[in-house]
């Protein structure tokens, strides 16, 4: 069952309107209930403008977005569209708009009538899911970045939305507030089934994604498993993106001729298919030390 | 060699007297030299830029000193004033600050406020829009009419077209994707080379100032607490996971190989010293 489908969708920004500028070029897409989809592309490839369609923020000018069933396009069903798909923005200074961290987290809630004992219930449990109950009572902006980032994301938790579209939402914050935003939305996909849609960076985010949507010039250019698509480390390159640290360094002592598999994305992958074929090049070599590989 | 920039048992306490009375760096003690490109980590909340904040007088330090060319740069207005020509700080998404109605006017404001001759504003304005790779037709743009890449671009030549002799970024490539980081980064290094000034570079991205600093700070809780070579930070993996930071991806693939036994540095921190590492360990040369 699909949460969101696109079919030959088309944008172009108003201004631009006219002279043929389109940053989406009729795309068709369907992302699943429950999944976890990394959007990667470089800067003006449409990857944002994407996302913006995805909770009727941006309208089709060509088209159809469908969430849930509901059609973006139909003014009736917008606020159905807007329940289901929370958005989590770049910069948080941006989405927060009360003067204490409980009450911002609180907002959206209030203004979808839920009843006021509830709203607390959840309101806590959002906090806690992003690690900053003992902020509740905080004004945001004597808050860090990756803090109020945090806030925004237990903003949209609190809307119990049955998916969450985080628009390089981790870009401004530092290694552990990455991990912790990651970890709360992968928790949030497993324990509550959420669909999550991430617009990201950082390829180390995107290998977390149980597929991989890779645009340019506003058309989808690679789709499928991040595995896969990680392998193809000059078509990545060409498009100014990169593939992680680890394919590249497997990719480099390919060209040198060692026979490592570019598959091995994590660390761990990546250090033991390094080991194997060292070793193994070490049995096939016509005069190696194979006592010292032996205690190894 | 005689420090820069010096800075002592620097102390700044937010929101002073009220209930959120908190002190964002406590004792702080750091000196740079001309020339060195220092890369300063930390999580959020570190302190990071409330130090860095000081470095050009934005902030005030509630206890302590910070000295450039061996004099307190509060020691009086007109002093302070003239801090932020010769450190010239570059915000965390300067592309929201630009304002003027072209990139030129844009990138010729902090030299006009320097009180310089119009040639000389020229001068720099175009060899600074050169340096960040602004073409010269952009020149007579709207800023506005710009992608944030190139936005991003006109406000660091912005500040480079002061020619301040220490030149400070905070997370200079957020948001950018990969090409684009490493171009800002590539730009910012040929300047640093052919400048020959002080470079220090605010990032989260571990590679990044692996890559390109010669020196490493790292910030936790309020205080300094690691200054040293990339290789000798990156050794300290499980501390600086403990403080929410972390080692690039390639010191943690070092690590797991020299845990496997094989002769490699665990705080190998570029891919092309690992790569040449691992090639010389071929052929039954080096394992264990």
């Amino acid at each position: 069952m699909e949460m969101l489908k696109t079919e030959r969708l088309s944008f172009a920004y108003p201004e631009r309107e006219g002279e043929g500028q389109l940053v989406l070029k009729e795309i068709g897409l369907t992302v699943e209930r429950g999944s976890i989809v990394a959007i990667l592309g470089h800067n003006g490839s449409g990857k944002s403008t994407l996302a913006k369609q995805f909770n009727a923020v941006l309208l089709p000018s060509g088209g159809k977005v469908w969430v849930d069933g509901f059609d973006t396009a139909d003014e009736a069903a917008q606020l159905e569209v807007r329940r289901r798909v929370g958005m989590v923005f770049q910069n948080p200074d941006n989405q927060i708009v009360a003067n204490v961290v409980e009450e911002d987290v609180a907002f959206a809630p209030e203004n979808l009538g839920v009843p006021t004992e509830e709203i607390r219930t959840r309101v806590d449990d959002a906090l806690a899911a992003v690690g900053m109950a003992n902020f509740a009572r905080y004004a945001p902006h004597l808050l860090s970045g990756g803090q109020k980032q945090r806030i925004a994301i237990a903003g949209v938790i609190a809307m119990e939305p049955e998916c969450i579209v985080l628009d390089e939402a981790t870009a401004m914050l530092d290694p552990q507030g990455r991990r912790d935003v990651l970890e709360t939305v992968r928790r949030l996909n497993r324990e509550r089934g959420v669909t999550i849609v991430m617009i990201t960076h950082h390829m180390d985010e995107a290998e977390c994604a149980d597929r991989l949507i890779v645009m340019n010039q506003g058309e989808v250019y690679l789709d499928g498993a991040p595995r896969e698509i990680f392998q193809r480390v000059d078509e990545l390159r060409a498009i100014g993106l990169s593939a992680p640290e680890t394919v590249k360094l497997l990719d480099s002592l390919r060209k040198e001729g060692l026979d490592v598999p570019l598959s091995a994305i994590s660390v761990e992958e990546c250090a033991g298919a390094i080991c194997a074929a060292l070793k193994a090049e070490e049995k096939n070599a016509p005069k190696g030390n194979e006592t010292e590989w032996n205690q190894f | 060699m005689e420090p820069i920039l010096t800075v002592e048992n620097l102390t700044h306490t937010y929101s002073a007297g009220t209930p959120f009375e908190r002190s964002a760096i406590r004792g702080i003690d750091f000196a740079v030299g001309p020339g060195e490109f220092v890369g300063v980590i930390g999580h959020t909340g570190s302190g990071k830029s409330t130090f860095i904040q000081h470095l050009n007088g934005l902030l005030k330090p509630t206890a302590g000193r910070v000295c450039f060319r061996g004099q307190d740069i509060w020691t009086s207005p007109r002093i302070t004033h003239e801090t932020r020509f010769h450190v010239g700080l570059v915000f965390q998404y300067p592309e929201y600050q630009l304002f003027e109605e072209t990139v030129y006017q844009d990138v010729a404001f902090g030299p006009k406020n320097m009180g310089l001759a119009q040639e000389e504003i020229d001068r720099r304005v175009r060899e600074a829009a050169g340096f960040v790779g602004l073409r010269e037709e952009w020149l007579d743009k709207s800023p506005f009419e710009l992608s944030g890449g190139q936005k991003r671009r006109v406000a660091i030549a912005g500040v480079l077209a002061m020619e301040p002799e220490v030149l400070i970024l905070d997370e200079p490539t957020a948001g950018l994707d990969p090409a684009g980081c490493e171009s800002i980064l590539a730009e910012l290094r040929q300047y640093h080379r052919a400048k020959g000034n002080t470079v220090l570079l605010v990032s989260h991205s571990m590679e990044e100032v692996a890559c390109h600093a010669g020196r490493i700070v790292v910030l936790d809780n309020a205080r300094i607490v690691m200054d040293g070579t990339p290789r000798e930070v990156f050794s300290r993996a499980k501390e600086l996971e403990a403080i929410g930071l972390g080692v690039p991806e390639i010191t943690r693939v070092a690590m797991r190989l020299h845990e496997a036994g094989l002769a490699v540095d665990p705080a190998t921190y570029t891919l092309e010293a690992l790569r040449t590492q691992l090639l010389s360990l071929r052929g039954g040369r080096g394992p264990c």
